[in-house]
């Protein structure tokens, strides 16, 4: 192109030719142009819609099989809460209910022996003598003033009175010895009143527990009903044990970690520091590592055949005498180990001693050895921790258990909310490419709003001129589309 | 079958990734750390030798189960067995070692004491003693160390203009003195010292040079 031709083409009056000629290209193609945005823009949005709804069972699935895992584990736990509580108040019946008829004939002993000294203290007035009356006959005699009567009247006072000391004395006696009698209920009145005692706080126990089984019982019925209550309950209960074990496990590792630096550097002494696995890995290290976690695999079968985790349900469903025996097998194999562990504490500090020693020896310093009297301390204290590390790892199992059972909780609650996001996000990019799509109609009319203008203004005088903005209307809005949107 | 498929490609993978690895014929397959420290006896060198010996001890510290140590004079003819002083293989048992490393610094201690001065001064000879020693232990990292001025004063009639093969190999020079001459021109000393390193690194080794001995533990034997 030459310097004349193409200053004939940047001219402004070229330019606005140009333009014109590209507005009118335009307009003639604006209903297919029209047709191409809307339809390039239709099928990006129905695409995205499809999948988003394509997601939409796949959530529901989810959502129901998450429901359905947390429901069966919420039975399982509850029935097995309630199997344990059961147990437990079979045996307090059978502790507590098993001395009742000791009790009963306790208590009937005591109201025996009360009753007996009941009747025993019943007050019995003394009798009159006999010969009161004959006495009374004597006093009438008329010839009072004759010796020999009233001799023999002094004679009969006399022994009446000592007749009525005689019985006073008695009386005396009886009425203390029926005192001491009333005395001595007191302790059997005591002892009914502890054994009543007894027996009302095992009766109360047993109510208790019985209101807890009513309890669980409530929770299980809501289980298997598979209420919502039951299902958010659960649910909060798992999320909330999942991080409570993930705690709890991050401290176990901690410990994990230093008892593997416990035995590490001992187990060289008995592998070699020089041996390497995959040129990488210290074979002295792997070996501390398998001893650690052959330490928590037997604290896991431990824990299983006592029956306090239930991971595995061969162990489980093992005989009680195997059962029994499992749990001395694995027991003498940790006792072993920590032993093990214990000596290679010990080890680990001779090593580091003759290590300071031959630095020493090699510094050039005179003593050697550094010595210390607190340098026991250190070494009991390794030793113990060799020693208890490993039993204190076996409780491992507990909450290894509650964050496997509820990571499948946590998992399935992720993997919904995932898919509700990705649903949503597709949802809002078909939307978009929707409104997209129309606003790109109108900004192409936008260009071309001149030649529009002008063929409303034609169009406008005619008599259809209603009919032509509806129509324009409809194309530029369908309502199927809208509705789509919608 | 999916699986099969599966594992034969990711065989074939790890296949091109060896052959594209294997480039590096001789390249150390052991493990550990070789050092061979050539120690120089020449002439008023000899004094310096209290150095040497502390050199030789913090070395020792630093060295762990499996890695290996010896010591050599440098004198008229260095190439052999002879001037090797102590020579050590450590045990992979860390009690062992220990007890290793005791034994070794007796013997330095020993030779510390009885050593002569050397009329002449065969550093190449003591360089390809130590290379024939390091490839035959073939340990992971290599290393050289030459306690000496760099100085070579070699008896006539030794032919010592070989190449060296100091692939994977660091050669580090110690408590490289200034000479008397050095000081009256001191080019004499850069050149000594960069004569040196051209020669080790076009060899393949990496050359480093240090005076100051607090460094040594710092940079090359951690």
């Amino acid at each position: 192109m030459s310097f004349t031709e193409f200053e004939f083409f940047s001219s402004p009056g070229a330019t606005a030719g140009w333009l014109t000629l590209l507005v009118l290209f335009l307009y003639m193609a604006k209903d297919p142009a029209h047709m191409a945005i809307r339809s390039f823009s239709r099928v990006l949005s129905r695409g995205f819609k499809l999948a988003s709804k394509g997601l939409l069972p796949m959530e529901q699935r989810l959502a129901l099989r998450n429901r359905e895992v947390l429901l069966a584990a919420g039975r399982e736990e509850k029935e097995r809460v309630m199997e344990r509580e059961f147990e437990r108040i079979s045996s307090s019946v059978k502790k507590e209910l098993a001395d009742t008829p000791s009790l009963h004939r306790e208590i009937s002993e005591v109201i025996t022996k009360l009753e007996d000294d009941y009747k025993l203290s019943t007050d019995v007035p003394p009798s009159p003598p006999g010969w009161i009356n004959a006495v009374d006959a004597v006093a009438k005699i008329p010839a009072k003033d004759d010796p020999v009567v009233r001799d023999i009247l002094d004679d009969i006072h006399e022994s009446l009175i000592k007749a009525h000391n005689t019985a006073t004395d008695e009386y005396r006696a009886s009425r203390k010895e029926r005192h001491q009698l009333l005395k001595n209920m007191l302790p059997g009145w005591r002892k009914m009143l502890q054994v009543v005692d007894v027996a009302n706080n095992n009766v109360t126990s047993l109510l208790e527990r019985a209101k807890v089984i009513d309890r669980y019982m409530d929770d299980y019925e809501q289980i298997l009903n598979g209420t919502d209550r039951a299902v958010r309950m659960l649910s909060s209960s798992s999320i909330n044990q999942f991080f409570i074990s993930t705690f709890v496990l991050c401290i176990a590792v901690g410990g994990a970690m230093i008892n593997f630096h416990l035995i590490a550097r001992p187990m060289a002494e008995m592998v070699g520091g020089n041996t390497y696995i995959f040129s990488t890995y210290k074979v002295a290290d792997i070996a501390a590592l398998v001893i650690i976690l052959v330490e928590i695999t037997m604290g896991l079968f431990l824990m299983e055949s006592l029956r306090i985790t239930r991971l595995f349900p061969a162990i489980n469903a093992l005989k009680d005498h195997m059962r029994v025996r499992m749990v001395w097998v694995t027991f003498s194999i940790l006792l072993a180990l920590a032993t093990v562990e214990a000596g290679l504490a010990y080890m680990r500090e001779l090593l580091m001693q003759d290590q300071l020693a031959t630095s020493a020896i090699l510094r050039g310093e005179a003593v050697a050895t550094i010595e210390s009297g607190f340098t026991w301390i250190t070494t009991m204290a390794q030793m113990g921790m060799g020693f208890i590390l490993p039993f204190a790892l076996v409780f491992v199992a507990i909450p290894a258990e509650t964050f496997v059972s509820s990571l499948r909780t946590v998992l399935g609650v992720l993997g919904v909310g995932t898919i509700r996001s990705v649903s949503f996000t597709l949802r809002l990019f078909s939307n978009a490419f929707y409104f997209i799509g129309n606003t790109l109609v109108h900004i192409y009319d936008l260009f071309i709003f001149a030649p529009l203008w002008i063929e409303k203004q034609i169009k406008g005088r005619s008599s259809g001129l209603k009919e032509v903005l509806n129509e324009d209307r409809r194309k530029v809005d369908p309502p199927e589309l809208v509705k789509e949107a919608s | 079958m999916r699986q099969l498929l599966k594992a034969a490609s990711v065989c074939v993978v790890f296949m091109i990734l060896g052959a594209c690895s294997s480039g590096d014929d001789d390249a150390p397959t052991g493990t550990g750390h070789g050092v061979y420290m050539l120690v120089d006896t020449s002439g008023t060198y000899t004094r310096e030798l209290k150095k040497a010996q502390h050199i030789i001890n913090v070395t020792l510290t630093k060295l762990y189960p499996g890695d290996s140590f010896a010591v050599a004079r440098i004198d008229t003819g260095s190439f052999s067995e002879k001037d090797i002083v102590a020579k050590v293989s450590f045990d992979d048992r860390p009690s062992m070692a220990n007890h290793q490393k005791r034994l070794f610094k007796e013997e330095i201690d020993k030779f510390v004491r009885t050593v002569k001065p050397a009329s002449y001064t065969d550093i190449t000879g003591g360089i390809l003693q130590a290379v024939e020693y390091l490839n035959e232990k073939n340990p992971r990292r290599k290393t050289i160390l030459i306690f000496s001025d760099l100085k070579e004063d070699l008896e006539k009639g030794y032919i010592r203009n070989i190449e060296f093969k100091l692939r994977h190999f660091s050669v580090i020079a110690l408590n490289v003195t200034k000479l008397n001459t050095d000081n009256i021109n001191p080019q004499e000393y850069l050149t000594r010292v960069e004569e040196w390193q051209a020669r080790v690194e076009s060899a393949g080794g990496t050359w480093g040079v240090i005076n100051d001995m607090d460094q040594l533990a710092d940079k090359f034997l951690n």
